[in-house]
């Protein structure tokens, strides 16, 4: 029984998101959100839970309603069901944890635009039944979590000397102040991209 | 007068919403390989941020005077796309020399995160009409300056330099904007915003 969850079309597609379609390492998609919250790892969770739960009810509701929405105003229709749900987790994070909704502004808002919701409904929801469709938002929206987190995870160790605001680090430990801000999310981002390209062998052939 | 100019020059130079912000990556990332396809992205940028957070801006007002400031994301965004719609329409009739210039960016602007973070951060910072006239246009212009140094680098970097093969193309360009934020930042205390 256990062989079979293998070579099934929901692991395939589980699969890719996670790892040979990685929005955030391979597709360069969302980076935007990607670099601007992963100072801490608290927000980094935060946000990537807020993402994968954005782009599975996006997904789920694009693909059921997928016979109805006319190919010329998809991308208006696109917009407004993904800005009604990064609503939802906006007023969700403002009622339940207010310190990270403070600390996150408005990136929250900007999920709206995150390359990756509005490119899993273009590219998979619009074209696939609502459980494949769920499957695929998860296994993209648990994709861009993990880089979140591992990028995140160094920077606050770097810039902070803490992990999930634990001391990890000794006394002597001198903060990397440039790590927390903007540079820092380059840098990581930029290694880490290397690092996983290595590990894959997937490159890149520049023109 | 004074704070408007302030808020121009910081948010093009220490508070550039590219190289600070982290924002509108995408297609920074994806259209700086020549500078000139920059140049015609970065204007067509400039323009649509300008007109869409002047539009932004009272109807905020609206929705701030009957108090249903929750559905400001939902309103902006559909706001911002039939805007980049309607322009596209304008120009292509009244300004045809201008749509061939920029025509095939201005469907990309709407999912360009700068335009929608214009308009939540004026919400955010509480500015007043002119003030968000100053900033959405500094902001655009800091946007503009940004892509246009990063295809120039990359247009150079792509002639002359062996990068390795896990770096090549999307990590390099990583790396590259690294050392710029690094250098923009160098301009902290210059203006506050």
């Amino acid at each position: 029984m256990k062989r079979k969850i293998f070579y099934t079309k929901p692991y395939n597609i589980f699969k890719q998101g996670l790892a040979a379609d990685n929005p955030i390492a391979i597709a360069v998609l969302g980076i935007c959100s990607a670099l601007a919250v992963t100072n801490k790892v608290e927000n980094a969770i935060a946000m990537g839970l807020g993402v994968t739960f954005v782009i599975i009810a996006s997904s789920l509701t694009v693909s059921a309603i997928r016979k109805f929405i006319p190919a010329k105003v998809r991308m208006v229709t696109y917009m407004v069901i993904i800005s009604t749900y990064v609503i939802v987790v906006q007023m969700f994070l403002e009622a339940y944890f207010p310190a990270i909704a403070s600390q996150l502004g408005a990136y929250v808002g900007l999920i709206i635009t995150n390359c990756i919701v509005m490119g899993r409904s273009e590219a998979f929801a619009i074209k696939n039944p609502v459980k494949y469709s769920i499957v695929d938002g998860l296994a993209n929206g648990l994709g861009y979590t993990y880089v979140l987190i591992a990028v995140s995870v160094v920077r606050e160790l770097l810039a902070f000397g803490t992990i999930l605001n634990i001391q990890v680090v000794g006394d002597n430990w001198v903060n990397w102040v440039s790590m927390a801000m903007a540079p820092g999310g380059f840098f990581v981002l930029g290694l880490f991209i290397w690092l996983i390209r290595e590990l894959t062998k997937n490159f890149e052939v520049t023109a | 007068m004074n704070e408007t100019i302030e808020i121009f020059i910081a948010s093009i130079l220490n508070h550039n919403i590219a190289l600070t912000y982290i924002l509108g990556m995408c297609p920074l990332i994806a259209i700086s390989t020549n500078v000139k396809n920059a140049k015609g992205m970065g204007l067509a940028v400039i323009f649509v941020v300008t007109i869409t957070a002047i539009i932004n801006y009272p109807i905020y007002m609206l929705l701030k005077s009957t108090g249903t400031t929750q559905l400001n994301l939902l309103v902006f965004i559909i706001t911002i796309a039939a805007t980049v719609q309607f322009l596209e329409m304008f120009l292509e009739k009244f300004i045809p020399r201008l749509y061939n210039a920029f025509g095939i960016y201005l469907p990309l602007i709407t999912v360009n995160c700068v335009v929608l973070a214009v308009s939540l951060f004026f919400v955010n910072r509480e500015y007043s009409f002119v003030e968000t006239v100053s900033f959405s246009f500094g902001s655009a212009v800091g946007w503009f300056v940004a892509i246009v140094l990063l295809a120039a680098i990359r247009e150079k970097m792509a002639k002359q330099s062996n990068v390795p093969r896990g770096l090549a193309g999307k990590g390099i360009t990583f790396i590259i904007l690294g050392i710029l934020s690094l250098a923009f930042i160098g301009f902290t205390g210059l203006a506050s915003i």
